[in-house]
């Protein structure tokens, strides 16, 4: 544990790591990486390292959760025993559980959830390395596992929190802001600007939290300028592997179709200079009751292909 | 043409009346509730790029009997939903005591979605000619939401494979593809159905999947080892 620093902010207006009063750390976003998920997301935000992964809609389990309605949406944020400084107890805990439940409330009211009546929409993240601010970059992996899952949404959903230290209101927290800082306020917004997930830890007047509210809002708009560039990006290079990985002489026989190859596309790169400062956990705080649920356990899902021996053949058409 | 490629919540127009599949519109503003591509034609269209299968009215699908109570069959679909076959739906009149010796725990068959209710109950049936038990071939699964590439334009891709390989092809909405044929033949039919799945938004696909099909794959060496495997089981 890292001890209090005597100041956040340098008389450069430079924070401790380097960056500005509004300015996020850097993202870093890969989308698609497992390939039993139906939808995935590997997110980096500064030092916080999340894998986000979305199954469904599927069948649910058990039976009586299921809505007649509408899908449910089930959340499941988890930290990694190795996430922070000191080893953290696995499995679910107060805290975990609470991050689980505003998270799935932010993202239930943008899902088109009646439109898969009786299913489940399962939501797992894993905190693989935690640097302060991970239930904010949790839900911007999980909006885009889910875009990529093929679920109906009104919008993406960004995230980004606002803090306060030194008197001095900063955007998005890192660990020892958020660890000795005086105020921590994550919040969650949609696309068309709708906040669907508000918190706040510590103090802050009524015109910092205006101001604040603002700071943040600004930071959730360049997140989702980023998640869209990393939605189309992932689209992109896709294709451009096919046309890389197509067979020589059928490349020349689509010549009129003529591939063209694009600029390699560059990922925000997380830079060495950001300090790694993984101390414990101490997010938020909220002292309101969580109602209990039922946790599921991960299992991947597979189809078996029947293959039957051929004796005949049948003919049929079908379109 | 190029198709654009659009995010969940984009804005696509401001005309409402022109909102089509894979749209919402919100306060007279028309936009994207996908990850997709889109087309125009009368009605703005947003085509998912992955996503599970969703039954709808008169779909041919592709079910395999996971669960047989009285005078019901029900089906695993590929969907979150299971489909139920009503014993009097199967091809011909059978009595409920036989229902095992005609569909078992396990077979495939190729059914049409009769009906689908509001709480998402699938009702199937058979009874149409073109609707039978699978007793032969192979049963591959490809994501839904590739299933239009792999029929093609008015068909123009499964007649196209259908034609090289000689064998036949059953395609469900549900993913579902069933081919009969020749075992290297299916062998040929499957890596093509790889290629449309992995390429499927890309331009040309039809003409390289044809060369593919008319590569002389009857004396080239089976390259990979599962095949091999494969084929010695058959054999």
């Amino acid at each position: 544990m890292s001890e209090k620093p005597e100041k956040f902010i340098d008389e450069n207006g430079l924070r401790l790591d380097g960056r500005k009063i509004d300015q996020i750390r850097d993202i870093k976003i890969e989308i698609g990486i497992l390939n039993r998920a139906d939808g995935s997301c590997y997110l980096e935000f500064g030092n916080n390292k999340i894998m986000a992964a979305v199954y469904g809609p599927r069948e649910v389990h058990p039976r009586h959760q299921q809505k007649a309605t509408k899908a449910i949406v089930r959340y499941k944020y988890n930290m990694a025993s190795f996430s922070v400084e000191d080893r953290k107890r696995p499995g679910p805990d107060r805290r975990s559980i609470e991050v689980s439940k505003v998270s799935r409330e932010a993202f239930e009211k943008e899902i088109f959830t009646e439109l898969y009546p009786k299913s489940a929409i399962d939501i797992f993240i894993e905190i693989l390395q935690a640097d302060a601010g991970t239930r904010t970059a949790a839900i911007n992996a999980a909006s885009l596992a889910l875009a990529d899952a093929g679920i109906p949404m009104r919008g993406l959903i960004s995230s980004c929190a606002v803090g306060k230290v030194d008197d001095t209101l900063i955007l998005d927290l890192n660990k020892d802001e958020d660890n000795y800082g005086q105020a921590d306020m994550p919040i969650a917004m949609s696309t068309d600007g709708k906040i669907t997930l508000l918190q706040m830890d510590g103090h802050l007047t009524q015109e910092e939290f205006k101001k604040g509210l603002e700071m943040a809002q600004q930071g959730c708009r360049e997140i989702y300028e980023l998640q869209r560039k990393a939605l189309i990006d992932h689209y992109n290079n896709t294709q451009k592997e096919i046309i890389q990985d197509a067979p020589v002489e059928s490349v020349k026989d689509i010549s009129t179709e003529s591939a063209t190859e694009e600029d390699p596309i560059e990922d925000p790169v997380i830079s060495d200079d950001v300090p790694d400062n993984g101390n414990t956990v101490n997010d938020d705080e909220i002292k309101e009751d969580i109602p209990d649920e039922k946790e599921e356990v991960i299992l991947d899902e597979d189809e078996d292909n029947p293959a039957i021996v051929s004796d005949e053949t049948e003919d049929d058409t079908l379109e | 043409m190029e198709k654009k490629i659009v995010i969940p919540g984009e804005f696509l127009s401001d005309n409402s009346s022109k909102a089509g599949d894979g749209t919402y519109v919100h306060e007279g503003k028309v936009y994207s509730k996908f990850f997709g591509l889109v087309s125009e034609r009368d009605k703005i269209q947003v085509v998912s790029l992955s996503g599970k299968y969703l039954p709808s009215i008169s779909d041919i699908v592709i079910g395999t009997v996971v669960e047989i109570s009285y005078s019901n069959w029900f089906l695993d679909i590929n969907s979150p939903y299971e489909g139920r076959l009503n014993i009097s739906e199967f091809s011909r009149r059978i009595e409920s005591g036989n229902m095992m010796e005609y569909l078992n725990i396990g077979d495939s068959v190729v059914v049409m979605v009769k009906e689908v209710t509001p709480s998402m109950k699938v009702e199937l049936t058979m009874r149409n000619h073109k609707l039978r038990s699978i007793t032969n071939g192979r049963i591959f699964e490809i994501s839904p939401s590739k299933v239009p590439r792999v029929i093609g334009r008015s068909g123009s891709m499964i007649s196209m494979l259908k034609k090289e390989t000689n064998c036949d092809i059953v395609v469900g909405q549900n993913g579902f593809v069933w081919v009969t044929g020749k075992e290297k033949d299916i062998d040929h039919v499957i890596e093509g159905l790889h290629i449309i799945e992995k390429e499927a938004h890309t331009k040309g696909l039809t003409d390289r999947v044809s060369v593919f099909l008319k590569e002389d794959y009857e004396d080239k060496p089976v390259d990979s080892t599962n095949l091999e495997i494969l084929n010695e089981l058959l054999d």
